[in-house]
C-alpha cells in the first residue's frame, strides 16, 4: 500500500517528470527560417539615416539598396546597387547616375530617381548621427533641394560644393546613410516635419532583399524576405535573437536552436575549428585598436616617447596569445580591406631600441602614466600586457578600467592620458580615418570639429594639410599613392600607436552558405544566404 | 473614522516621501555618472555639432535643477519620459519588460515557498541530525554559488546534454507572435489565446530559470523558516501541547507554525520584491528580456529616464508589498488586529 508520504512525495515528483513532455515540441530550426544569435543591445533606430552603429547598420544594409555599394572581394572597386552607370561632369561638380530600371520596392512600386533624391535630401534634412557624411560635400538643409534633384525617373544629379574625387563621392554614398526609401511611403507615415523618422525607427521602406517585419528591442528583430528584391535566397525569414552571453550563443548552436552564432569568444571559436559540423565565416572588419597618447601630458608630448611606445608593444604575442581568432594585428590608421590601406607592419617589440628612445627624450628613468580602456574582455588582458611591456622601459602605466561610454565620454573630453579604445570606421573610404587621426585644423578647447586628433590635443599642419590635398585628388590611383605616404608618414610620427585590427566570424552550422561579412557593419549581408 | 483616515494619509504621505526620495537620488546618480548620455543617443562617431544638437533637444545642457525640476512636473502627470536606446516612452517600454520578470519572480517565489518552507520546518524539528545538516548544505550551496554558474551549468546538463530542457528565450521562435498580447504575461496571454502548445512551450521555457531563482530564494527561506521555528518549538505553549500528548505533527504545524506564519510573511514579501528587480545574471544567461536586463543595459548608457522609471517601480513595487505584508499581518496575528 502507498503511504501517505509516498503519495506526496509522488505528486511533487510529477510535474518534473513530465517536464520531457513539455519540451516535446522542439526540434531544429524550420528550414526556411534564418536564426541567428546575436548581441542587439546597442540598437537605437532602424532609420537608415539615423542608425549610427554597428548592428543597427547591418540591419539597414539588409533592408535597403545604396545607389552604389563596394566589392566585397575588391576594396578598390565599387559597384553599382540602385545605379547602373555614373559620370562625372569636367567642374568636378556635377555627378550624374543613371538607375536601374528593374529594381522595387517592398511595396513593389519601382525605385525611382525622386525617391533617391528624396532620400539624400531626407538624410541632410534630418541632419541625426551619420548625416555628415553626405552633408560634407556642402549640402545644407537650404540648397539640397536644388543640390540633388531628379531629372527624371532614371536619372539623379548632384552638384557639389567644391570639386570632388568621384571616388570620395562613391564611397559617401556606399555608406549606410545613402541608403534609399521609398518617398511615397515615407511621406504618408511622417509625423510633423519628422519625414518619417518616427515611423521608419521600427518600420522598413526600402528595396533590399528583407524587409523589417518586427523589432522587440532587446529581444529580437525579425525579417521577411523582400517579395520584389529577393536574391537568390531560399530562407523566407531570419529572425535576429537577442542572446548576449556568448557562453548561450555556443550552446545553442550546437544544439541547433540557431543556425548562426554572431559574437563568440575566441575559446569558443577554437572549439569549433576544424569540426566539420560548422562553417566559420570570418572577415578583418573596419575597427582599429590603438592608444590615443594625449598631448596634454608633458612627456607624452614627445616624438620619441611616441616612437619608444611604439618599438615596446609586443603585437604579435598580443595577438597570438590574447586574441587570435578575434583580432589581427594592423598598424595603419587605415584597416586593411580599404582601399589604400598599408598592411606592412614596421613595428616589433624591440626593448633595447625603445630605451634608446626614451633616453633621447631624456626620459632614460621613465615616468608614470594612467591608461584608460574598456572593462569588457579581452580589453583588460591585452591593457595588462601593454602594461607590462612598457614597464620594461620604464613608463610605469596605471591602469584605469571603465564601462565602454565613459572611456568614450573622458577621452571625448580630453582628460585621458593614454586610451586603448577601438575606432569603428564610419564609411568605406580611406578620408574617413585619415579626417580623425590626421586633420585638426581647430585644436582650442571649444572646437567646433572634434576628431581623434583634438581629444589627443595634437595638432601637425603639414598632416593636415596632406589629408586634405589625397581627399581632394581627383586621379583615383594618385589618390590611392598620396595615402599611402600620408599613412606612412603618420607612422614615423604620430602619438596614436595602432595595435589591431577587429575581426568578426560568423559561426554558420554546416548546411547554411551564403552568408557574407563586409569590411563595414553595413555590408554584412544575407542577400544570397542558404539554408539546407 | 478621523484616525483612520489620519492614518491613511500619512500612510500615502509616507510612500510620497518615499518615491520623491528615489527620485532624486536616481536622477543625481544618472547626472553625475562620468558618461555622456548622449553618445547613446547618436552614436559615438558622431560630429560635435550633431551632439550639442541633440544635448540641447535632449534638455542636458540646461542647468541639473532646471532638468529636475522638469522631470518632477512630468512624472506629476505621469510621464516617465523617453528611452534614448528604444525611443519608446519609458511607461511603455516597463509594460513590455516587467510582466517577463513579475512571470518569472512570481513562479519562483511560489517554487521557493512551497518548497523552503516544509524544509526549513523539517530542519527545525530534526534539529541536528543528518537531515538537518544536509539542509543546511543544500541551502548553503545555493546562496554561496554564483547564479551564472548555476545558469550555464543548468543549460549545459539539460539542454546541451541531455536535450530535455529548451534553450534560452522566452519562447521557441515557432511560437514567437502567434499570442496575441494581452497581459504581457506568456503562460496568461497563452491561456487566454486558448493556445495550448504556446503554454507549453512558455512553461517550458521558465522551468530553467524559475528553478534557478528559485533555488537561490529557498535557500534563504529555509534558513529564515529553520531559524523561527526552533525560536517556537522552545515557547512554553509548545511545552504545554507537548504535555497535553498532542501529537508531534499537531504540535509543529497547528501550535508552533501559525507564529512563525506571521513573521515568514516578511520574509518572504521581501524575497518577492527582490526578484521582482529582475535578476541580471539569470536573465543574461537565459535571454530573457526582463526588468533586470532594461535596467543594466540603460545605465550602461547612462539612459537616466529608464533608470529612474525602472527604480520607481521598484519602489513601489517594495512599498506595495509592505503593505501587503502589513494586512496579513492582521490577519494571521490576533494581536494586531
Amino acid at each position: 500500500m502507498i503511504s501517505r508520504r509516498m503519495f506526496l512525495a509522488g505528486s511533487a515528483a510529477a510535474p518534473f517528470l513530465s517536464y520531457a513532455s513539455l519540451t516535446a515540441v522542439y526540434a531544429d530550426t524550420p528550414k526556411d527560417v534564418l536564426v541567428v544569435a546575436q548581441q542587439l543591445d546597442n540598437m537605437t533606430s532602424l532609420d537608415p539615416h539615423e542608425s549610427f552603429e554597428a548592428v543597427g547598420s547591418e540591419i539597414c544594409g539588409n533592408i535597403y539598396q545604396k545607389l552604389v555599394t563596394p566589392n566585397l572581394d575588391k576594396p578598390d572597386a565599387i559597384d553599382g546597387d540602385l545605379a547602373e552607370s555614373w559620370s562625372a561632369a569636367e567642374d568636378g561638380k556635377t555627378f550624374t547616375f543613371r538607375l536601374r530600371k528593374d529594381a522595387k520596392f517592398a511595396s513593389g512600386a519601382p525605385v525611382t530617381a525622386d525617391d533617391a533624391a528624396f532620400s539624400l535630401q531626407r538624410a541632410v534634412i534630418m541632419n541625426k548621427g551619420p548625416a555628415f557624411i553626405i552633408s560634407q560635400f556642402g549640402f545644407t538643409k537650404d540648397n539640397v533641394a536644388e543640390r540633388i534633384k531628379a531629372l527624371d525617373p532614371a536619372t539623379l544629379v548632384i552638384t557639389t560644393a567644391e570639386p570632388t574625387s568621384l571616388s570620395f563621392l562613391l564611397y559617401c554614398l556606399s555608406a549606410g546613410v545613402g541608403a534609399i526609401v521609398e518617398k511615397k511611403v515615407a511621406l504618408e507615415r511622417a509625423q510633423g516635419e519628422d519625414l518619417g523618422n518616427g515611423w521608419l525607427r521600427q518600420n522598413s521602406a526600402g528595396s533590399g532583399p528583407w524587409t523589417l517585419r518586427a523589432w522587440k528591442p532587446s529581444e529580437s528583430v525579425m525579417l521577411d524576405a523582400n517579395p520584389h528584391g529577393g536574391r537568390g535566397s531560399n530562407v523566407k525569414r531570419i529572425v535576429l535573437r537577442h542572446i548576449v552571453d556568448p557562453s548561450a550563443q555556443l550552446l545553442m548552436l550546437q544544439k541547433g536552436d540557431v543556425d548562426i552564432a554572431r559574437d563568440l569568444t575566441t575559446d569558443q571559436l577554437r572549439a569549433l575549428e576544424g569540426n566539420a559540423s560548422y562553417n566559420l565565416v570570418r572577415k578583418s572588419v573596419a575597427g582599429l585598436m590603438v592608444i590615443s597618447m594625449n598631448q596634454k601630458h608633458p612627456h607624452l608630448a614627445k616624438p620619441q616617447v611616441w616612437q619608444a611606445i611604439k618599438w615596446a608593444i609586443d603585437y604579435d604575442g598580443i595577438q597570438k596569445n590574447v586574441v587570435p581568432l578575434t583580432f589581427v594585428v594592423q598598424q595603419s590608421f587605415l584597416p586593411a580591406g580599404f582601399p589604400g590601406a598599408l598592411t606592412e607592419k614596421p613595428f616589433r617589440k624591440d626593448v633595447a631600441r625603445a630605451k634608446a628612445l626614451m633616453a633621447e627624450a631624456g626620459l632614460a628613468d621613465g615616468f608614470e602614466v594612467t591608461m584608460d580602456h574598456y572593462s569588457a574582455q579581452p580589453y583588460p588582458d591585452i591593457a595588462q600586457t601593454i602594461q607590462a611591456n612598457l614597464g620594461e622601459i620604464g613608463i610605469r602605466v596605471k591602469l584605469l578600467s571603465a564601462e565602454n561610454r565613459q572611456v568614450l565620454t573622458k577621452t571625448r573630453a580630453r582628460q585621458h592620458e593614454l586610451a586603448l579604445t577601438v575606432w569603428g570606421t564610419d564609411y568605406f573610404d580611406p578620408h574617413a580615418n585619415a579626417d580623425v587621426f590626421c586633420v585638426n585644423l581647430d585644436n582650442s578647447d571649444d572646437a567646433k570639429v572634434r576628431p581623434l586628433t583634438w581629444r589627443s590635443s595634437w595638432q601637425d599642419k603639414k598632416m593636415s594639410d596632406q589629408a586634405l590635398a589625397a581627399l581632394k585628388e581627383r586621379d583615383p590611383a594618385r589618390r590611392v599613392a598620396l595615402y599611402e605616404q600620408l599613412q606612412r608618414d603618420h607612422m614615423a610620427a604620430s602619438p596614436f600607436a595602432f595595435l589591431l585590427q577587429k575581426t568578426t566570424t560568423a559561426a554558420c552550422r554546416k548546411g547554411v552558405t551564403g552568408a557574407r561579412l563586409g569590411t563595414l557593419s553595413d555590408s554584412h549581408s544575407y542577400a544570397t544566404v542558404r539554408k539546407s | 473614522m478621523r484616525k483612520r483616515l489620519g492614518s491613511l494619509a500619512s500612510g500615502l504621505a509616507s510612500i510620497a516621501l518615499t518615491l520623491l526620495g528615489l527620485a532624486i537620488v536616481t536622477f543625481l546618480i544618472g547626472r553625475v555618472m562620468p558618461i555622456d548620455p548622449v553618445l547613446a543617443a547618436v552614436g559615438d562617431n558622431a560630429p560635435q555639432a550633431v551632439i550639442e544638437r541633440t544635448r540641447a533637444e535632449m534638455g542636458l545642457d540646461r542647468p541639473i535643477a532646471v532638468q529636475f525640476l522638469t522631470y518632477l512636473w512630468q512624472l506629476a502627470h505621469g510621464d516617465l519620459g523617453r528611452s534614448i536606446l528604444t525611443k519608446n516612452a519609458v511607461t511603455s517600454d516597463i509594460a513590455r519588460y516587467f510582466p517577463a520578470t513579475l512571470e518569472l519572480a512570481t513562479a519562483a517565489v511560489l517554487v521557493a515557498a512551497v518548497v523552503g518552507v516544509p524544509l526549513g520546518v523539517w530542519a527545525a524539528v530534526r534539529q541536528g541530525t543528518v537531515i538537518d545538516q544536509t539542509i543546511r548544505v543544500v541551502c548553503l550551496a545555493g546562496h554561496s554559488t554564483p547564479v551564472f554558474v548555476l545558469a550555464l551549468g543548468s543549460l549545459l546538463i539539460f539542454y546541451a546534454i541531455l536535450g530535455i530542457a529548451p534553450g534560452p528565450g522566452r519562447q521557441d521562435i515557432v511560437f514567437q507572435d502567434m499570442v496575441p498580447h494581452v497581459t504581457g504575461l506568456l503562460t496568461v496571454d497563452a491561456l487566454i489565446a486558448g493556445d495550448y502548445d504556446a503554454l507549453r512551450d512558455a512553461l517550458a521555457h521558465m522551468v530553467q530559470p524559475v528553478l534557478i531563482l528559485a533555488y537561490f530564494s529557498m535557500a534563504y527561506i529555509t534558513r529564515m523558516t529553520r531559524a523561527f521555528m526552533l525560536d517556537a518549538l522552545n515557547g512554553e505553549y509548545v511545552v504545554t501541547a507537548r504535555a497535553k500528548g498532542l501529537s508531534g505533527t499537531a504540535v509543529v504545524w497547528r501550535h508552533a507554525f501559525p507564529n512563525v506564519g506571521v513573521r515568514l510573511v516578511t520574509v518572504l514579501a521581501l524575497t518577492y520584491a527582490g526578484l521582482l528587480e529582475g535578476a541580471v545574471v539569470t536573465e543574461t544567461v537565459f535571454a530573457w528580456p526582463g526588468l533586470g536586463q532594461y535596467l543594466t543595459v540603460s545605465l550602461m548608457n547612462a539612459d537616466m529616464n529608464p533608470v529612474v522609471g525602472a527604480t520607481l517601480l521598484v519602489g513601489l513595487v517594495y512599498v506595495g508589498l509592505n503593505l501587503l505584508a502589513d494586512l496579513l499581518y492582521r490577519q494571521l496575528d490576533p494581536r494586531v488586529r
